[in-house]
């Protein structure tokens, strides 16, 4: 019994802190999320997949790193506190969907990946959709795809739990970009007309895994988020002068920011049992990965806009940064299910 | 990161599980005394096994054990249904503090009678005027020859009736900064000059006492740590509270909660969309304290002695028994008014957690000072 990361682990995510830290300053950010039409460059790719962080949770027979979920949680966790805009996790959706076939080959050589799942009716269940497949002809339209346009192939869901594969540039798929509320992450609604995909087959329970393990990683990058808005909610209480007093001395804001702690504290447990349970544990990956999911996503929310509320008006200003991690956490609550959705599969857990 | 159990560990789990099943006390009897009296018998049972003082060094007639295996020993009692043992606080804080500060003589003196629970410990800290603010504290101890004349007024005195010893912390130099002037006596309770007073709280009943000590006498060989002393000594009784405290409690929360999913379902409640988001959270929240508390104990394992991140996890701990029960009374609907119900006693019980072994809001100081580095609070 030993809760705390291995020495690798702990490598892991200071290597990725100090490499995400010196590529995505938040200069780069806002210059990647306002002006860089696909929100990276070829370069940034290029080094990410150089590093293997692609294929980082690819078992090692389909050409991946075979590394566990808690550490491409470890790796997630650092991507939400650079709040690096980058396409590495709408790739890792997709790979994990595709290794749950055997096909995570698909991406190799830094080929990126993308999920589309939403469809326009959803009821909010990620894993559920109404799109009926005509044979291998999908025809429908998928809301808030993560960046379809740079991706090379796209794993589509169907009604019936079905996946299907298509390149993104195949014909009777049309992309066409939508305004997100977090700009450092581009959305787009994918139409399909009647466009031709193989399906993936994989047992159930190997999706179900894949899904659970996106949820994670998506709670993961959520914890990531709130430590650094609550490092820089800190920073600024100590550093605000307000009635010739650290505005941090208060106790109305140095509570909020003891909360903040309670909460990403919480969150980092529960997203680290639930990634060691999907790799050592899988009769409790998915609850685990649910209570994760739900907790992360409340967590992000309320850590970032209290954070907010310490900066006073200037957090409300776009020239702050605070904003970008206010949206992203709240786009992350609700991408991969949202903690209403994930605390509904706890409940019929625990109460049938 | 590994949360599996170590065969050793399995193995140890095991033989508590087999044990337990084979020696189960039964229900413990109506009446403070009746009750206390059993608690007592339980302990000695335990004790017999070795297992009283668990973690306590074996020179010291402990079992020498890890906080994993603590924390397995916790988890295996609350699943067997078992009672507490009767000398709780001489276990969770007495004996750890006079481990840690404690002289030789001392640590032969009282620690075996606290392990057989034939010498019950209280704890004299707080005062009507000194809660949170505990160094302004305004008991006083003087010197006369090898003895201390203590005069003063404590509070919240649990087990005051039962106990032999109170760990009484007084002001031994006035002019002394707050912090400096206070020193940790062990005070016999056996002595005229402290009268015991039932303190009635919002549940009826009365679970702590006042104490009033009257020129009490204290041989100056009762001193823990040193004269002047005290405040660190307190700390270390405080943070065992807490880390101790922590992991048992949490294994409450998981029971009880277990109790409430079943009662749901039962009435029918369970079916309820706004009723099943709230215990799903519970649930979640209940998990991410049993989880912290899994993490305090890595890190205890790792550096010898709990750190301010304990306070997390008592903080959290009132906040969720407190939601629990609120949801318990939320079920029982129209019945909430009535007292008949077992969840309207710990729903009131619950309004305490926020407040015993530090508030809230002292804990958030603590978590914003010491952890998070923000200034102090002025």
């Amino acid at each position: 019994m030993n809760f705390d990361l291995s020495e690798d682990q702990v490598t892991i995510g200071r290597t990725a802190r100090e490499f995400l830290g010196a590529r995505y300053r938040l200069e780069e950010v806002r210059r990647l999320a306002l002006e860089e039409e696909r929100g990276f460059t070829d370069a940034q790719w290029e080094e990410i997949a150089e590093l293997g962080w692609p294929e980082l949770a690819v078992p090692e027979d389909q050409g991946g790193q075979g590394l566990g979920t808690v550490e491409l949680a470890v790796v997630a966790e650092e991507l939400g506190y650079a709040l690096a805009p980058t396409p590495l996790q709408s790739t890792w959706a997709a790979g994990l969907l595709l290794a749950a076939a055997g096909e995570a080959e698909r991406l190799a050589e830094g080929r990126r990946g993308t999920v589309a799942q939403w469809d326009e009716d959803t009821d909010g269940a990620p894993d559920h959709s109404t799109l009926e497949p005509d044979g291998n002809r999908l025809s429908g339209t998928k809301l808030a795809v993560h960046d379809a346009a740079s991706a090379d192939l796209m794993v589509v869901t169907a009604a019936g739990g079905r996946h299907f594969v298509l390149a993104t540039d195949a014909p009777g798929v049309s992309i066409e970009s939508a305004e997100a509320l977090d700009t450092t992450r581009r959305l787009f609604t994918v139409t399909l007309d009647g466009a031709d995909a193989e399906e993936l087959t994989a047992d159930e329970s190997a999706f179900g895994r894949a899904w659970h393990a996106i949820a994670v990683a998506s709670a993961a990058e959520s914890v990531g988020v709130g430590q650094r808005a609550m490092e820089m909610a800190v920073a600024y209480a100590k550093d605000r002068t307000q009635f010739d007093r650290p505005i941090g001395t208060y106790q109305a804001v140095s509570h909020r920011c003891a909360q903040m702690l309670l909460e990403v504290a919480g969150a980092r447990s529960a997203t680290h049992w639930a990634a060691w349970a999907l790799d050592f544990e899988p009769e409790t990956a998915k609850v685990a990965a649910s209570m994760a999911k739900a907790y992360a996503s409340d967590c992000g929310a309320r850590v970032t806009a209290s954070a907010l509320q310490v900066h006073g008006g200037i957090g409300f200003t776009w020239e702050h940064d605070l904003h970008w991690f206010l949206k992203r956490a709240n786009a992350n609550a609700h991408s991969y299910g949202d903690a209403r959705w994930h605390r509904d599969q706890v409940a019929a857990a625990v109460l049938g | 990161m590994d949360l599996t159990l170590s065969p050793t560990e399995l193995e140890f789990r095991d033989e508590v599980r087999g044990w337990l099943a084979e020696n189960d006390p039964g229900h413990e009897p109506e009446g403070d005394e009746a009750g206390f009296e059993f608690r007592r018998g339980w302990q000695r049972k335990l004790n017999e096994r070795g297992w009283a003082g668990l973690s306590w060094p074996e020179r010291y007639g402990g079992a020498g054990a890890t906080q994993i295996e603590q924390a397995i020993f916790y988890e295996e009692i609350a699943r067997a249904g078992a009672p507490q043992m009767a000398n709780t606080l001489g276990l969770a804080m007495g004996g750890p503090t006079v481990i840690a500060h404690g002289t030789e003589e001392q640590r032969e003196r009282y620690l075996s009678p606290i392990l057989s629970a034939e010498e019950i410990w209280c704890q004299g800290f707080s005062e009507p005027q000194s809660g949170s603010d505990l160094a302004s504290l305004r008991t006083r101890a003087v010197r006369k020859g090898d003895e201390w004349i203590v005069t003063g007024q404590k509070v919240w005195t649990t087990y005051a009736h039962q106990s032999k010893w109170c760990m009484l912390v007084a002001r031994t130099d006035p002019d002394a900064a707050k912090h400096r002037g206070l020193t940790y006596f062990l005070m016999d309770m056996e002595q005229d000059a402290v009268e015991i007073r039932p303190l009635r709280q919002i549940t009826g009943e009365a679970e702590f006492n006042e104490l009033f000590i009257e020129e009490a006498r204290i041989p100056h060989e009762n001193i823990v740590g040193g004269e002047n002393n005290g405040w660190s000594v307190a700390i270390t009784t405080l943070m065992h509270e807490r880390a101790g405290l922590a992991f048992a409690l949490q294994v409450e929360v998981q029971i009880a909660l277990r109790q409430l999913m079943e009662r749901a379902k039962e009435i029918g409640a369970a079916d309820d969309p706004v009723i099943r988001q709230r215990l799903a959270q519970l649930y979640i929240e209940a998990q991410v304290l049993r989880l912290n508390a899994y993490r305090g104990l890595t890190r205890m394992a790792k550096d010898g002695q709990p750190g301010p991140e304990g306070s997390i996890g008592k903080w959290h701990w009132g906040e969720v028994n407190q939601s629990l029960t609120e949801l318990a009374l939320d079920l029982a609907g129209p019945r909430a008014q009535l007292v008949d119900d077992p969840w309207t006693y710990r729903f009131l019980r619950a309004r305490a957690n926020s407040i015993e072994g530090g508030t809230t809001e002292i804990l958030k100081n603590i978590v914003a000072e010491r952890v998070l580095g923000l200034p102090r609070a002025k």
